[in-house]
């Protein structure tokens, strides 16, 4: 029977194949009282062997197809293994309560999931979800369960599972897996992040697929549409053969625009460059064809760790973006967090105003010391490559004269050390609070470039929190008083030799505000790598004069929706599609 | 049996990568660890153990050992300890 059900997007593309549903063993334990405390001593010792090798294996196997990242997962998975609390728990039961060896393993992870559980922080969840899966391994090797196995699959299909754990999706035969759909999960979720960097295509959260599907049943994985059908009739089945045939023609499309400069049909040259958060994006950069790195949002590095990240894991980091683009820039903005973004390392106070308090920069004028240990990071990975810095938060000429005074201070530090660094360093600010906008050209007198943050500046300008369902409807980066603040800053820069303007909030990568952008005097264009090849496609097709005359009739339109009708008018005429 | 008394310095605590490298070098010695933390006793060997236990930084623990190296145990935590695991 053909069916259709939605679900969350995880990764793009479309994908048709058979159904493999993928479900846990279900585990039975002896709850009986056993006698033989020997016999089920030896039969946890044997599991705890077997459980090892695996794990070792698995190990090994992550390393090899994922990186070191995900081999940490099983280093981790090893200590729970060997530890004494868990070997001693697990005897004690059999030993004194004369429990199976099975049960006594169930219970002893039970209770310190539990305790995990209980604790109110991400990373507690976490380990109680790593204990979990190493307990149901021993399980499953006490009971001699053998697990539905996804390293040997003899032909393609798509996964259909409760969700994905690192174990799970390690040892999986990754030829033959053509897309994952699952009951829960978010774009964030290890099945999300695994499918993504396979490039297969995701629909996640479907609450109960693994119920309603049966392996072997026909399933299209519509990654763009976020649907699954499950048995299409022959001629929906054509249609999304076709659908397929189409994105992949249009991938190749934008592909084959790697190599071509974002330039206009008369000749105006923009810089078209990738946001990134960790160093596993930028070969995504660099694949759609990004000249640089517009923006490398480094509080990934701290929210990602356990630990205050230091000064030679953030070099290594800067380093790989810098050593990837021998030419191009390399824009790394410092530790933006505050506002929603919390480390679980540094306390931080509950604001009554979170977004106007103690936030990016004006943290880091109060942890001074946190602060200079990036700088010194910065400067010493600038002999790598091309480095700018860039601050955010700037609300002043001020707080920029102050940054500068702490990066003076680095650089003497290191000048004295003789370590050497690039003393020419770009410096720029984020512009992202109207003030900022409004004083670019006293701003200016202090830095290299400007990095417009359309997300905050349209917060900040408009006044309105976009996560507040009432009043998001008010949230318009296309409002003229945006694009009054925008041309406001070009114009600084366009009059300049020596500064430039980017931007990096969303706007830069919707198809639909390029050509106003290029238009108002944009000079960098900095937005997730998948949206380069657009943006790029849309530049190339158009005449800057044309842009020109478009964003200054766009400047005096009433209101953001006059704005984009008149955008999508135009875009007719000049037959460019978004 | 010796024992010592040790403040965490290091910003995490015995938390996470810290704690994972406390519990290994505690793996490396033969005898029995245990960190005493106001009056609570956890096995220096136990990761589950160590994590659970909640040592942020400025704790004041006492860490004790009994066993062949004893000695070497405890002096190899402590200077693991004061070297703030390296952060």
């Amino acid at each position: 029977m053909m069916f259709v059900k939605e679900g969350i997007i995880a990764s793009p593309g479309i994908a048709i194949a058979k159904a493999f549903v993928y479900e846990k063993s279900v585990v039975e334990v002896n709850l009986n009282k056993v006698n033989d405390a020997q016999r089920e001593l030896a039969r946890f010792h044997c599991a705890l062997k077997e459980s090892h090798e695996q794990i070792e294996n698995i190990r090994l196997k992550a390393i090899s197809e994922f990186g070191d990242e995900e081999g940490a997962i099983f280093e981790a998975h090893a200590m729970v293994l060997e530890d004494p609390e868990f070997t001693d728990g697990v005897e004690a039961e059999i030993n004194d309560n004369h429990l199976s060896a099975d049960y006594a393993v169930k219970i002893v992870t039970d209770r310190f999931c539990g305790i995990f559980d209980q604790m109110d922080d991400p990373y507690f969840s976490a380990r109680a979800l790593d204990i979990k899966d190493v307990g149901t391994r021993v399980l499953q090797n006490i009971l001699g369960v053998v697990q539905a196995d996804l390293s040997r699959l003899d032909e393609d299909v798509i996964i259909i599972a409760d969700d994905l754990t690192p174990s799970d999706t390690a040892q999986m035969d990754k030829k033959r897996v053509k897309g994952f759909v699952t009951n829960i999960g978010s774009r964030t979720s290890h099945t999300a992040i695994i499918a993504r960097s396979l490039e297969i295509p995701a629909v996640l959260g479907l609450y109960d697929i693994t119920k309603t599907v049966k392996t072997g049943d026909i399933i299209v994985v519509d990654g763009l549409a976020g649907q699954v059908t499950v048995n299409p009739n022959a001629e929906q089945t054509e249609n999304f053969k076709i659908e397929k045939k189409k994105y992949q023609e249009y991938r190749k499309e934008l592909e084959e625009l790697k190599d071509f400069e974002a330039i206009t049909l008369d000749g105006h040259k923009v810089e078209l460059v990738g946001n990134i958060g960790e160093t596993n994006d930028i070969d995504g950069v660099i694949k759609n064809g990004g000249v640089g790195i517009g923006l490398f949002r480094t509080e990934l590095l701290y929210m990602n760790s356990d630990t205050m990240p230091g000064e030679e894991k953030q070099l290594a980091a800067y380093r790989s973006a810098l050593e990837a683009f021998p030419n191009g820039p390399v824009i790394i903005r410092t530790l933006d967090i505050g506002g929603d973004k919390k480390l679980s390392y540094l306390s931080m106070d509950d604001e009554a105003n979170p977004f106007l308090g103690l936030r990016a920069i004006r943290l880091c004028f109060k942890e001074v010391e946190l602060f200079k240990i990036q700088l010194r990071a910065i400067l010493r990975a600038s002999v790598y490559g091309n480095a700018h810095i860039m601050f955010p938060m700037i609300s002043s000429i001020t707080e920029v004269r102050q940054a500068k005074a702490i990066l003076s201070e680095c650089m003497k530090e290191l000048d004295e050390a003789n370590i050497p660094y690039d003393k020419k360093i770009k410096i720029g600010v984020m512009i992202e609070i109207p003030s900022a906008a409004i004083a670019a050209d006293i701003i200016a007198k202090e830095v290299d470039f400007f990095s417009i943050g359309t997300n905050d500046l349209c917060q900040y300008t408009l006044a309105v929190d976009r996560m507040n369902q009432d009043v998001a409807y008010l949230y318009d980066p296309f409002n003229p008083a945006i694009l009054r603040l925008v041309r406001q800053v070009t114009n600084v820069s366009n009059n300049q030799t020596n500064c430039f303007t980017g931007m990096c909030g969303e706007m830069a990568g919707d198809p639909m505000a390029a050509i106003l952008l290029l238009g108002l005097g944009l000079d960098e264009f900095s937005m997730s790598a998948f949206s380069i090849p657009k943006i790029k496609k849309i530049i190339r097709s158009v005449r800057y004069e044309d842009a020109k005359a478009i964003a200054q009739t766009a400047l005096n339109l009433e209101t953001g929706e006059e704005v984009t009708n008149y955008i999508l008018a135009e875009m007719k005429k000049l037959e460019i599609d978004i | 049996m010796i024992k010592k008394e040790v403040t965490v310095l290091n910003v995490t605590g015995l938390h996470a990568r810290p704690a994972s490298m406390f519990v290994q070098t505690a793996g490396k010695f033969k005898s029995k660890i245990f960190v005493i933390k106001e009056g609570n006793s956890i096995n220096a060997k136990s990761i589950m153990g160590i994590m659970a236990g909640g040592i942020a930084q400025g704790t004041t623990i006492e860490i004790q050992a009994e066993g062949e190296d004893e000695t070497e145990a405890v002096d190899a935590l402590i200077q693991l300890i004061n070297d703030k695991f390296g952060e």
